[in-house]
């Protein structure tokens, strides 16, 4: 009789999740898939509201990618106005977002999924979390948390508090950088550059030597990368397409990577570039989204390769996949070392840890350089127009990947239409497909009647999808605490085993 | 100006006759809690928040509109007044869409303050989650019927201080909601002068400035009893609680 795997709920992620693995009546697998089983509704709701509010609203999904959102929709909010906003504030946005992508970063690699590597794939469930790396080794423990705290600081010094600042405003931001802020980012810029020094030296020795196997087998595929450029080409985080006013719609071209105005760029596996200088605006005509009955998490996939062969990914690993290069010396030997381990475009999802720690260092340097920019105390922070278009789509690069939002307002601004396209859900195939693979290589084949799949070969498939350091309440603008089930069904649908464990 | 002696809460007040029983209230240190009442508009009694109790009356009475008098003997402070003020404000909260997280007087809304006074934690009533649409035809301003309890201070602040009388009262019972002119977007009232008076006088995000976002609201609820008395006297300040 076929049955199925249910890991359920899938734990150390950020959402609810369940992961089920089918097999047919000899025991083989023929499907895994990842389920996101949580609802919200905010493109819903948000109808009817003014566009101003948006940043604050769209803030509100999320308790670890706030900044975001928020910066999403108040870049969405400057294109409503038509404004350019003051130099300052693009910096300050910019350093904001920066500090954004550490402290994630931070939480994914030491809180969430260094227990993994750290602790053993085979150590006890109940130690296996940030707790047991407390206990076991309590310097390197308090120097993660020390530097999501940096991250989160930084944050909470610009807009006033650390989860849900509403700082980001349609025109700019709210407030200049206090002279004090400054001091304090200097101060523990060192300490946070020398965490993710020995983060990265304990990741790289656990590479060349027990993760072997998981960086081979873990979501290792070739797949599409899309992430922003800049207008050179080198890594960005925060500015989409830029042609200028004067170029109006439509004006790719002229010289330079990207055509020089930066935008999105995507890569395939071959190292090839498929498309380049996309604008934002555009997004609907090279991505669409699928849906299935078993996901409420939508299925995006590149337009032109069909569904789902259209299969990419984003976030840390795809926006070191498609950059020249990051722009900063540390960053830079960082990305050559991995693009060494690699190869030139790193197609196995495990290296989203090491994309991850690489990004820190780059984000560690931007934030550096931003701070010796006299610019950036400019008291002139805030553009101020009144409605001058009726639709728009920001973009910005959170921790996870690419966020798109899309606003459509009536003659008074007030919201008729909104679409937000996730990171998490443009990494939603790739999850897919990573569950089934490392399910392949790990769980027997065929599994025999009756057999209990051992405990550490589940937390290799929930490992997968950490990888992707999922956001799921984002990917779904959904609610709730995120815990994972892994279910195992027969061919018939029956439940034959199920692990559920506790938010 | 006769003089009125009378017991608040057991303790002895004077007041000027003609003195409301806020005022006698308010001159014995006792805070009351009000959301309709704003210093320089004239009282209306809507929020009901002021209640106390007077010996020999057989029900409460508003203070914001109740005149004083010698020997009067008033409670403020019975549980059943205290019953009465939460479920009062726990009412506003559950008739309207009062979504504090997003709202542009998040940290400077009265009801917040008075949610806080009364020890509201939740509503004890079902949430209506009423359909009402934002009004932002005005250039400068916007109206959301959402965020508004009905005190009408608007009202008032526009007929009272700016003799434009854009805003009225219309409808009755659950129904009832502020208006523009005769039931009409506000940009296409003549009438307004654009004064902002009625965003400064509300006590909640109902009215705001269309260039405010979240929690960067702030009200000038003290601007009415500075205009009225300059107005009244001809002097004219620019801060502060009006003179004695």
């Amino acid at each position: 009789m076929s049955r199925t795997v249910v890991i359920d709920p899938v734990t150390r992620l950020e959402g609810h999740a369940r992961i089920t693995l089918q097999l047919d009546a000899d025991g083989h697998l023929v499907e895994a898939r990842f389920h996101v089983v949580e609802y919200r509704g905010f493109e819903k709701f948000c109808e009817g509201r003014p566009f101003t509010e948006m940043a604050a609203i769209t803030a509100r999904i999320c308790g670890i990618c706030p900044v975001s959102h928020l910066l999403a929709a108040a870049k969405t909010g400057d294109k409503l106005l038509a404004v350019r906003i003051p130099p300052a504030a693009a910096k300050l946005r910019r350093l904001l977002n920066l500090a954004q992508i550490s402290q994630s970063h931070a939480l994914s690699f030491f809180h969430l999924s260094s227990p993994d590597f750290l602790l053993g794939w085979d150590s006890d469930p109940a130690k296996r979390n940030l707790f047991g790396l407390m206990a076991t080794d309590p310097d390197l423990a308090r120097a993660g948390i020390r530097l999501r705290q940096f991250g989160q600081q930084i944050i909470e010094l610009l807009g006033g508090r650390k989860i849900h600042s509403t700082w980001a405003v349609p025109g700019g931001v709210r407030s200049p950088l206090a002279p004090a802020a400054k001091i304090w980012i200097q101060e523990r810029l060192p300490e946070a550059k020398a965490t993710v020094s020995l983060a990265l030296g304990i990741y790289k020795r656990l590479l060349d030597g027990p993760l072997q196997r998981e960086q081979r087998s873990f979501g290792n595929f070739p797949s599409l990368f899309m992430g922003l450029v800049g207008p050179e080409g080198h890594w960005e985080h925060l500015e989409g397409w830029d042609g200028g006013e004067a170029r109006g719609p439509g004006g790719a071209g002229g010289s330079g990577a990207a055509g020089g105005h930066g935008g999105l760029r995507i890569r395939a596996a071959d190292g090839s570039l498929v498309a380049d200088g996309l604008r934002e605006d555009d997004y609907a005509s090279f991505l669409a989204e699928a849906v299935e009955p078993w996901s409420y998490l939508k299925f995006p996939y590149y337009r032109s390769l069909g569904y789902p062969e259209g299969i990419y990914r984003v976030g840390p690993l795809a926006r070191l996949n498609v950059c020249d290069r990051i722009g900063s010396p540390w960053a830079d030997a960082e990305l050559v070392e991995l693009r060494q381990r690699c190869g030139p475009v790193a197609t196995s999802s495990f290296a989203y840890h090491h994309a991850r720690l690489v990004e820190i260092v780059a984000c560690l340097e931007g934030i550096e350089l931003l701070l010796q920019d006299p610019e950036l105390e400019d008291p002139h922070v805030r553009a101020r127009a009144s409605l001058n278009r009726r639709e728009a789509v920001g973009v910005s690069e959170a921790p996870r990947g690419t966020l798109f939002h899309h606003y459509r307002v009536d003659d008074n601004g007030l919201i008729t239409r909104v679409n937000l396209i996730i990171a998490t859900g443009q990494n939603n195939l790739a999850m897919n497909r990573t569950v089934l693979q490392i399910a392949r290589e790990f769980i027997p084949d065929p599994v025999p009647a009756g057999m209990e799949i051992p405990e550490p070969l589940l937390n290799r498939l929930e490992a997968g999808i950490r990888c992707f350091d999922p956001c799921l309440s984002c990917s779904t603008h959904a609610a709730g605490s995120m815990p994972l089930d892994l279910e195992l069904l027969a061919a018939d649908g029956t439940l034959l085993a199920q692990r559920r464990r506790g938010a | 100006m006769g003089v009125i002696t009378l017991s608040v809460n057991g303790a002895a007040v004077a007041v000027p006759s003609g003195a409301t029983l806020l005022a006698a209230c308010r001159s014995a240190g006792i805070a009351l809690p009000t959301l309709c009442y704003l210093e320089g508009l004239s009282p209306v009694g809507a929020c009901r928040l002021c209640l106390v109790e007077l010996e020999g009356a057989g029900r409460p009475l508003a203070a914001c509109v109740s005149e004083a008098a010698e020997g009067m003997v008033l409670r403020t402070d019975t549980p059943q007044l205290v019953n009465f003020r939460r479920m009062g404000v726990e009412l506003f909260f559950a008739e309207g869409n009062h979504v504090c997280a997003i709202c542009v007087a998040n940290g400077c809304c009265e009801l917040q303050d008075v949610a806080v006074a009364v020890g509201m934690d939740h509503s004890r009533f079902p949430y209506r989650y009423p359909q009402r649409s934002v009004d932002a035809s005005h250039p400068l301003f916007s109206l959301d019927p959402n965020r508004c309890i009905l005190c009408t201070r608007c009202v008032r602040a526009c007929d009272e201080l700016e003799g434009a009388h854009v805003w009225d009262v219309a409808e009755r019972g659950s129904h009832c909601r502020i208006v523009a002119g005769l039931d009409q977007p506000w940009a296409e009232v003549e009438a307004c002068t654009s004064c902002g008076q009625c965003v400064d006088a509300c006590p909640t995000g109902a009215l705001f400035r269309k260039d405010d976002t979240n929690v960067t609201s702030h009200p000038q609820r003290q601007r009415a009893a500075l205009l009225q008395e300059a107005r009244q006297r001809h002097s004219w300040r620019n801060q502060g609680p009006p003179p004695p």
